[in-house]
């Protein structure tokens, strides 16, 4: 398959903390119009290859190449590094501490947009006044500070300030675990109507089996830092092979459901 | 996972940007009252000169030691000048001394902070056991090198008392800056490209000002303290300037002759707005702090 | 296992809280029973008041909390207990948290933290002690014991230090178990775990239970009754098995029809328009629900619906005769 037809290719990528190895080997891509998610519990490597994805962390080895162009170093240069996030962004987990507590909605968006082009205010305003139309803000929300914000508004504020830099991947940090279950539904339907009016790709890191299968094509497990399983999602989670995969699908809560205790030892 | 953020959403409720005057009324009666003899004593330093009613310099040896009498409420210093003018008077330099210590150990600690924060690794180690040399000098004996070397004088004292408090400022800042630091916020502009620099300054500082006002309030009172010492050992403003630490100490003999008012009024003068900073600063400090948690 | 009596009765709370400087309502006429050795499951989102209830019947409320209404525990009232008859209180109703860190003192051992309160409340001398705790943490499926008194919080694990949470909570042998969202925090392969050793556990010392948590399947997984709040009351009671086929309030229904699927992806979720309100934020003299209910009609916002007997279960939903049969929460 021709290289320009992923927007996101992993090849071999390994980090190392120390003496823990934190990812292990491990590899893949997201082809274009397609999202990926990467299912694990903690421990399991899928936070630290997000952040070795945006540059957050250094890998130790490995490659990571987004929209062609290798990010596997840290950017250089400012210019790179503003390029590199047209081409990834990131939404995190906690919509408490993921703004700035000082700058409005509004402001938090101008700041990503005057980082990027040298447009006059009118037209910046007209940006923002789009982006938060398409994640759903009205026009008091967009002036408010995120105290006066319920979580589920932050995180859409989070995803129009992320979607201000127009990147081809957006990485989902357990971006909507943090949410009530009703917010949590509303977030997926915006986040399905972005997609379709965007063409972004997303990478979903989440340990909620129903929320990949809901937003997500394809699916790779991780269980302490390697690969365990990977496959288009539904197939992942209809018919898993690999035991940690089956143990994980096994033990998600749903009507009819019991819990069992497991033979062999706690793992501590 | 879970926890965290409910602690986090605690937080983001506690922090709030309210008005100057919000801020102040939460600090309580004991924070307002502070602050409103921090007030008179920066009134004071402005116009202390213009408001004293006698000549704070002209010597009169035949006037000395004399307590009240008259228009003079305070009584005669041990060469004759009028207590009170020269108390007005002074209030310039002792309040104008703490306060560029403040400004210089708070404006060279926070930067020091910031960079070992953003930077982290190596640079942090660096400048923290930088900071760790620096401990070991207390404030007064750096003044001492420094008037041995620079000559005595409020310039050379403020200065060496500045070098001496910078590492308490960076060593408090460092802490709050790591933690804004590690917010996901900050991660959210790197990936964004925004350099490091612009993200400390417009992101980073402003979130720690409440905890730098407070720094900032507590450490003008010890700088008074300091200074006040260090003009009473001869080694700061030299006399016959009015100074409030100076008057204590030209004024100290009479406090065995039978006439302690000259000095105690300075000592008092001193004391009073020592505790005012302390009192205010320890409120501040702790509402920072509770905003931070 | 049910008997006659209820051993924890909870009438008509309301608990009002200083709320930045105003006195809110948190909880708005809660009635709710736990017969012994029943396990009932408390579910909600922000705002609806499930800790708060909690927190309530241990006593547990922050400063400044006006509470009125009765909760009466084996026919005491909980809020007169003071001194020695509350500690005894406490020994009978045991409380386990969401973040088991938060609630345990770091510097100090695990077994030092277990044996504590055996020691202190109950003079049980402390070789004897420790061998019950060794005991407890066997049957919360902590074999070595021994070594794991020794260590120091820190070095057990989010889903180890729970498991002793629960431990620890069995020691005293309480007749009703707290437990806040015990697995929220916890990764799902653990959460599963410590969920079957809480329903192991409770059947074998045949406790009573108050089940908290946002996640309507888990709690329906080991609790026989599944109590609803939203706003600050409680919207229905329903026996677990019956709440996906058969919900007796919009809300319930909603809630589970929000989810997404494993099963299956779907173009859209049935999402609820708004967000979750707590009770000072609901609009008063009507059904809080209203405005976000897909059934709402005039009637609903004209008066407050009170709780009603429907069929073994309750509901406070005005329309709920008419509703039944209509409102089924599983995806089709």
């Amino acid at each position: 398959m021709p290289e320009l037809d992923a927007v996101l290719e992993v090849t071999g990528l390994r980090k190392d903390f120390g003496s823990l190895v934190a990812v292990d080997d491990v590899s893949f891509r997201v082809a274009r119009g397609r999202s990926l998610a990467i299912v694990g519990e903690s421990g399991s490597g899928k936070t630290t290859i997000a952040r070795m994805i945006v540059g957050l962390e250094r890998p130790t080895a490995g490659t990571i190449a987004a929209c062609g162009q290798d990010r596997s170093r840290p950017a250089r240069s400012a210019r790179d590094r503003r390029r590199r996030g047209a081409e990834v962004q990131i939404v995190f987990q906690d919509p408490y501490t993921s703004l700035d507590p000082r700058q409005t909605a509004e402001q938090a968006v101008d700041e990503v947009l005057r980082l990027r082009h040298g447009w006059p205010t009118d037209r910046r305003r007209a940006r923002i006044a789009e982006l938060m139309g398409l994640v759903g803000l009205d026009s008091r929300q967009t002036r408010a500070l995120p105290r006066a914000l319920s979580g589920g508004q932050r995180q859409r504020v989070a995803i129009a300030r992320a979607l201000a830099a127009e990147p081809r991947v957006l990485i989902l940090d357990e971006s909507v675990a943090a949410l009530d279950v009703s917010i949590q539904a509303q977030v997926l339907n915006l986040l399905a109507d972005i997609r379709d009016e965007t063409a972004v790709s997303y990478v979903l890191i989440s340990h909620d089996l129903a929320v990949v299968r809901q937003l997500t094509d394809d699916a790779i497990v991780m269980h302490r830092g390697r690969v365990v399983e990977r496959g288009p999602t539904a197939q992942v989670l209809d018919d898993p092979q690999d035991p940690y995969t089956r143990q994980l699908r096994e033990s998600v809560p749903r009507p009819g459901w019991k819990p069992s205790r497991r033979r062999s030892a706690p793992v501590p | 996972m879970s926890a965290a953020i409910g602690v986090s959403a605690a937080r983001a409720r506690l922090s709030r940007r309210g008005s100057a005057a919000g801020l102040l009324r939460s600090t309580g009666p004991a924070g307002i009252a502070s602050a409103a003899v921090i007030v008179a004593a920066t009134v004071l330093a402005a116009f202390g000169p213009l408001l004293a009613p006698y000549n704070p310099d002209l010597p009169d040896l035949g006037l000395a030691w004399i307590g009240p009498t008259g228009g003079h409420l305070l009584g005669f210093d041990f060469e004759g000048r009028d207590v009170l003018s020269r108390l007005l008077a002074g209030a310039q330099s002792s309040m104008a001394g703490p306060l560029a210590v403040v400004i210089g150990a708070m404006a060279l600690g926070t930067v020091i902070a910031v960079v070992a924060a953003w930077r982290q690794g190596v640079t942090d180690t660096v400048i923290s056991a930088g900071l760790d040399i620096l401990f070991a000098f207390p404030g007064i004996l750096l003044a001492v090198l420094a008037a041995a070397v620079f000559g005595a004088g409020l310039t050379a004292a403020a200065t060496a008392l500045s070098i001496a408090y910078m590492p308490y400022v960076a060593r408090v800042l460092r802490g709050a800056a790591l933690r804004e630091r590690g917010q996901p916020y900050v991660a959210a502009l790197e990936v964004q490209g925004a350099s490091g620099t612009s993200i400390c300054l417009r992101h980073i500082v402003p979130n720690m000002l409440p905890l730098i006002v407070a720094q900032a309030t507590i450490m003008f009172g010890w700088a008074m303290v300091d200074l006040a010492a260090i003009s009473f050992l001869g080694l700061g403003v030299q006399p016959p300037a009015p100074n409030w630490g100076v008057m204590i100490s030209e004024n100290e003999p009479g406090i065995l002759q039978g006439y302690p008012l000259p000095a105690l009024a300075a000592g008092l003068c001193i004391v009073g707005v020592v505790i005012a900073f302390n009192v205010l600063g320890e409120r501040l400090f702790e509402r920072a702090q509770g905003g931070l948690r | 296992m049910t008997g006659a009596e209820p051993l924890l009765a909870v009438e008509n709370l309301t608990v009002l809280l200083p709320v930045e400087g105003l006195r809110r309502a948190v909880l708005r006429d809660v009635s709710l029973e736990i017969r012994p050795g029943e396990a009932v499951g408390l579910v909600g989102e922000s705002g609806s008041g499930k800790s708060m209830t909690a927190r309530a019947i241990d006593r547990l409320l922050p400063r400044g909390a006006e509470v009125s209404g009765r909760i009466t525990f084996a026919g005491a009232d909980v809020n007169e207990l003071a001194g020695a008859r509350l500690r005894a209180y406490r020994n009978q109703v045991a409380m386990i948290f969401q973040d088991p860190r938060a609630h345990v003192n770091p510097v100090r051992r695990v077994g030092d933290f277990l044996t504590e309160v055996l020691r202190t409340n109950l003079d049980v001398p402390a070789a004897d002690a420790r061998r019950r705790a060794v005991d407890m943490l066997a049957q919360v499926g902590i074999e070595d014991g021994q070594r794991r008194l020794r260590q120091y919080p820190h070095e057990l694990s989010g889903g180890m230090l729970q498991r002793v949470m629960i431990a620890a909570a069995l020691l005293t042998q309480p007749a009703l178990l707290l437990a806040d969202e015990p697995t929220t925090a916890l990764d799902v392969t653990t959460q599963a775990e410590v969920m079957a050793i809480l329903d192991d556990l409770r059947r074998d010392y045949g406790l009573a239970m108050l089940f908290i948590t946002h996640d309507l399947e888990l709690a329906a997984a080991i609790c026989d009754r599944t109590i609803v709040m939203y706003a600050g009351q409680v919207v229905e009671v329903r026996a677990s098995e019956l709440l996906h086929g058969d919900p007796l309030h919009p809300y319930t229904a909603a809630l589970a029809a929000a989810r997404p699927d494993i099963a299956r992806q779907t173009t859209r979720l049935q999402a609820i328009a708004g967000r979750p309100l707590s009770a000072f934020e609901a609009p008063a003299g009507q059904c809080a629900f209203a405005p976000r209910c897909p059934h709402a009609q005039p009637g609903c916002v004209a008066a407050a619906p009170e709780l009603t007997a429907v069929d073994g279960g309750l509901s406070r939903c005005a329309r709920v005769t008419q509703l039944r049969g209509h409102l089924e929460a599983s995806h089709a």
